[in-house]
């Protein structure tokens, strides 16, 4: 808990992906979410930008959900990265404008869907499912969506438990944050 | 510093320290897996919510405090969290209908908060406000379970509600910082929120086949700092490392 933050007020930074200096892009993207390994942090949406400033590339992240304890490693991983890549660099963490599920990239869907965990669906579609019980979600074993909501929250703070009717198999949802 | 604002500050973020303090108290003592796992991923945004609270409490106060210093080292009295926070888990029927009854408001406080002129305290509710509406749907659909579940599930679920009740008024109540900082058009005035919560709240307890209750007598003191017993074991839990092994870090 000794991490300053700052919260700064930015609209052009609404975008899937930030202001990333192109030399920093395959640097970031070699980093990934320590809860979902095959998600690279630039696919997650999380890095807002990276700039180099006097030597110092300052690189700005996006908390998913306020307690996500995987901030703190996602730091000290884009640091550990970029030194031995040979740069110093300064992480700020920034709350606004707050992250939404809208900014993990196709690639990043996908790679969540490969690897077991349903990507969110858009606002209304997953008000119906957590709310309504709607089977909505796709199973990411069979590909049925004659799923069922298990529970709302799941192993971590953005996922909600599911499981299929048909194959029987339990699987996460990427709950849609907006 | 803005002594105010300040205190304003810790006005919003006491509840969520509590209740997320509270919450954290299931981890492995859930009625089932995933309840378990949703009330502790609740206490979890409260204390992320809590940890932009305190920083920027820490940067007005200007002195060398940390959030930590801020989160731990206060004396019970120091802490202006509402009495409904702090009430005990008891059972699930309580654990529930504390968490629906704060959740309602929290709703609604953030909601406002989010236009505030103070850009930081306007981030912070925008951000938890999207992790509030999944509180808000576990709450509610739980309480309409319990409550229009078995003979035995109802009735406890209405013991709950009713005993807890009487903490829910306090929520309106305003300290002076409140009134300063509504002036500034930095605080939410929360006696405007007080007819909406009890209607949408009695809207839900109907739907979940619950009375609501008729008692006019309330409790109140938190925000003055005069808590119920229970905030004094709450605190020696939540402060042990703190206060054992001083200034340590993870």
């Amino acid at each position: 808990m000794n991490k300053t933050e700052h919260i700064t007020r930015s609209s052009e930074n609404s975008s899937p992906l930030g202001k990333v200096d192109g030399a920093f892009v395959a640097i970031l993207e070699s980093v990934s979410d320590p809860e979902i390994p095959v998600l690279s942090i630039m696919d997650m949406g999380v890095v807002r930008s990276a700039v180099i400033e006097n030597n110092i590339v300052k690189v700005e992240i996006t908390p998913t959900y306020s307690g996500c304890p995987a901030m703190d490693v996602i730091g000290d991983d884009i640091k550990a990265a970029l030194k031995t890549a040979g740069y110093d660099s300064e992480i700020e963490l920034i709350l606004a404008p707050a992250w939404t599920t809208d900014w993990i990239t196709p690639r990043g869907r996908k790679a969540l869907e490969d690897y077991g965990i349903a990507a969110p669906l858009n606002a209304e579609a997953d008000k119906e499912v957590l709310l309504n019980g709607k089977r909505l979600v796709k199973c990411t074993n069979c590909s049925s969506t004659n799923t069922r909501l298990v529970s709302q929250f799941g192993s971590t703070a953005c996922k909600a438990q599911f499981q299929c009717d048909d194959c029987q198999e339990p699987f996460d949802y990427f709950k849609c944050l907006k | 510093m803005k002594q105010n604002l300040y205190k304003y500050i810790l006005g919003i973020a006491d509840n969520s320290l509590i209740l997320g303090q509270r919450l954290g108290e299931l981890t492995g003592h859930g009625p089932s897996l995933e309840t378990d796992i949703a009330c502790t991923n609740i206490s979890l945004d409260f204390f992320g919510q809590v940890r932009s609270y305190y920083q920027y409490a820490a940067k007005i106060a200007g002195d060398k405090r940390t959030e930590d210093d801020i989160a731990m080292l206060r004396k019970e009295r120091e802490y202006v969290n509402v009495l409904l926070v702090e009430q005990p888990n008891t059972n699930f029927a309580y654990t529930i209908a504390r968490q629906f009854l704060f959740d309602v408001y929290h709703f609604l406080f953030l909601t406002e908060l989010e236009k505030s002129k103070d850009l930081t305290l306007s981030a912070i509710a925008t951000k938890s406000l999207k992790e509030v509406s999944y509180h808000q749907r576990f709450s509610t659909d739980w309480l309409k379970r319990l409550g229009d579940g078995t003979t035995e599930s109802k009735e406890k679920m209405q013991e709950a509600i009713n005993d807890l009740w009487t903490c829910t008024d306090e929520l309106f109540h305003q300290t002076e910082a409140d009134k300063a900082m509504v002036k500034d058009g930095i605080g939410v005035d929360v006696t405007a929120l007080k007819e909406v919560y009890y209607k949408k709240v009695n809207e839900i307890l109907e739907e979940a086949t619950l009375e609501t209750p008729e008692s006019k007598w309330f409790q109140k003191g938190g925000k003055q700092g005069i808590h119920t017993e229970h905030l004094g074991y709450l605190l020696s839990d939540l402060q042990y490392m703190q206060r054992t092994y001083p200034n340590m870090e993870w």
